[in-house]
């Protein structure tokens, strides 16, 4: 294997580090802080309320926590890389728009009576699919050879969403608007295992399959025509991966909700330590999501306890931050 | 030894546009190890061709045919390892100039080959050197010029090892060293390597110099082909292009060289 490869390679090795490091760090810190021998003792001895607070408040957190922000900042990596464009982002396409409104909709006409705990999520996700699947319909099957006309189609049909989120807002009571509210500024706190374990799951498999159409991705860089010319069938490439990036985000939005910025701009400092080979840029995009959710999320819990801040005014905070003084520093051009 | 014609053949080939059709019925055939040139003015279809033998566009009628293999029947990684293609510019990238050079390996790799293999580096730095833009391996695309990334696109097209190579306008913004750097370089690789070029330039004395071979189009149909000196006559070009012109030989090359006349000039001679 070239050396450059191997270079790389100890990068993903060393992301990878921090991230279990920063996952201890989620572990040991809170209301409650532990060093690492007494996480050991307690993960030997299996009782006691400081295991209840471990085993099933942090470590659902953590593994979600890991899930949302890899799948997320893996679908920006994805989609940028399809569109050619820096600004698209998980949630350009409408995801995000069409999930919120699916929530909005069970919230205010009580659906969520109907099958307890999943129906929040399931609406979500319901939400999610109808916006992609009318995206791709309108857009991704007709016009497949206008890559920009898909993209603004998108775009509409977020805008569409909203505005429909906002009449219902608009005309329901106090208690449900803030349900509402509080669902889109998305959380890590999802007390259902079975949920966790499924998005954990999905966003894995998400980044395996990712990994099958990393080199046609790369040819992508090149233009579409450019890449069609290196023998890449870019319809068939285009769309495994708007429908990867799809499922991904999906699953994301409706099981933490909005969490905004990760899939924007994490790619995009990626980009800049790493370069756009996405061999590289996709596994360390899922783990750089992963760890910058985590902090995030540590900050979040931490910074006003007992309470708690929604995990997006993070992201969103030090993401914008981070990524202006980088960008600013660096020669990016964008 | 003959050259084997029709190489490259077009059969009565219809292509365009849905509501567009530009080019109606065209036949042609280019020689084995040719260099050669497609001229004509805007819209004349050059390009609607260059995307019928790439397969960008489907054909509505005829057919192509490189060695005999039928075009339209072939994968697009087959035909990808037959024809390569260096277009007007690079759409310049962040990506580090061996890794684009390196995509010219794309139609070769196997099924979940991730990484290139050694034979991938080798070929792709040979033509890098011969390129010259070995000394460029670890730059990025956009810090180079724009000459400089049509000799790196150049490269990645050799790098794809293709039978045929098209160029769409290679040199169509670059200053005269530039130009003829890049030519001189395809001359080259047509001579060493009998590497079948077929190149749509605008500029009529570079296609004089360069090409041995010329076709000439108009509305989608060949007005003339033969040799520079057959087909850049200035009755031909003046039809063809409605511009006044004037073709002398080049003193040097022997080859037809085209001065223009502006209208204020014409004006003040009659």
């Amino acid at each position: 294997m070239n050396s450059k490869y191997i270079k790389q390679i100890f990068f993903i090795l060393a992301m990878f580090v921090l991230l279990l490091f920063v996952a201890f760090l989620a572990l040991s810190i809170g209301e409650i802080n532990f060093t690492l021998t007494e996480l050991i003792t307690i993960f030997k001895n299996k009782s006691g309320i400081e295991y209840t607070i471990i085993n099933n408040i942090r470590l659902p957190r953590i593994i979600l926590g890991i899930a949302v922000g890899g799948a997320l900042s893996l679908s920006g990596v994805i989609l940028q890389g399809v569109y050619r464009n820096p600004l698209v982002e998980p949630y350009t396409l409408g995801i995000s728009g069409g999930a919120s409104l699916g929530v909005a909709v069970t919230i205010i006409f009580n659906l969520n009576l109907i099958i307890g705990v999943y129906m929040l999520p399931l609406s979500g996700f319901i939400g999610a699919v109808i916006t992609t699947f009318l995206v791709y319909i309108l857009a991704v099957r007709k016009n497949y050879y206008n890559i920009n006309k898909m993209l603004l189609i998108g775009v509409m049909i977020s805008f569409m969403s909203s505005s429909a989120m906002m009449f219902l807002m608009s005309t329901t009571t106090t208690e449900n608007l803030n349900s509402i509210v509080f669902w889109i500024m998305g959380s890590l706190d999802e007390p259902n295992t079975v949920l966790v374990k499924a998005v954990f799951y999905i966003s894995l498999a998400g980044l395996g399959i990712s990994y099958l159409l990393a080199n046609p991705l790369n040819a992508l860089r090149l233009g579409e025509s450019k890449a069609k010319h290196l023998g890449v069938n870019t319809t068939f490439t285009i769309r495994s991966l708007f429908i990867l990036a799809s499922v991904l985000t999906g699953i994301s939005v409706s099981v933490a909700g909005v969490i905004g910025f990760v899939g924007l701009i994490i790619p995009h400092l990626l980009r800049l330590i790493i370069g756009s080979d996405n061999r590289i840029l996709l596994i360390a995009s899922f783990l750089g999501g992963s760890i910058f959710i985590l902090i995030s999320d540590i900050i979040a819990r931490t910074i006003i306890a007992p309470n708690e801040l929604p995990i997006g005014v993070i992201t969103g905070m030090i993401g914008g931050l981070v990524f202006i003084i980088v960008m600013s520093r660096s020669k990016m051009k964008v | 030894m003959m050259k084997r014609k029709n190489f490259l053949k077009i059969e009565n080939l219809k292509s365009g546009y849905s509501n567009n059709i530009v080019i109606r019925d065209l036949s042609f055939g280019v020689t084995k190890g040719s260099f050669t040139g497609i001229i004509g003015p805007n819209g004349s279809g050059k390009t609607t061709l260059f995307k019928s033998i790439t397969g960008e566009l489907s054909l509505i009628d005829g057919d192509i045919f490189l060695n005999d293999d039928c075009i339209s029947n072939m994968l697009t990684r087959q035909k990808a390892q037959k024809i390569a293609i260096v277009t007007q510019n690079t759409d310049a990238v962040d990506i580090p100039v061996e890794d684009y050079v390196l995509m010219g390996r794309y139609p070769y790799r196997k099924k979940l080959q991730l990484f290139e293999t050694k034979e991938d580096f080798k070929i792709a730095h040979r033509f890098m050197k011969l390129t010259g833009v070995l000394k460029f391996k670890d730059k990025l695309m956009n810090e180079l010029s724009g000459g400089e990334q049509q000799l790196v696109a150049i490269a990645k097209a050799l790098t794809q090892e293709p039978a045929l190579l098209l160029l769409d306008e290679p040199t169509s913004h670059l200053d005269i060293s530039h130009q003829m750097q890049i030519l001189n370089l395809i001359q080259k690789f047509n001579e060493e390597f009998d590497l079948t070029v077929l190149m749509i330039i605008h500029d009529l004395n570079l296609a004089a110099e360069f090409c041995d071979y010329l076709i000439m189009m108009d509305d989608g149909n060949i007005f003339s082909e033969g040799s520079p000196e057959e087909v850049l006559t200035y009755t031909n070009i003046e039809e063809v292009y409605k511009a006044v012109v004037i073709t002398q030989e080049n003193r040097i090359t022997k080859k037809p060289s085209i001065l223009l006349v502006s209208n204020k000039t014409l004006n003040q001679i009659k």
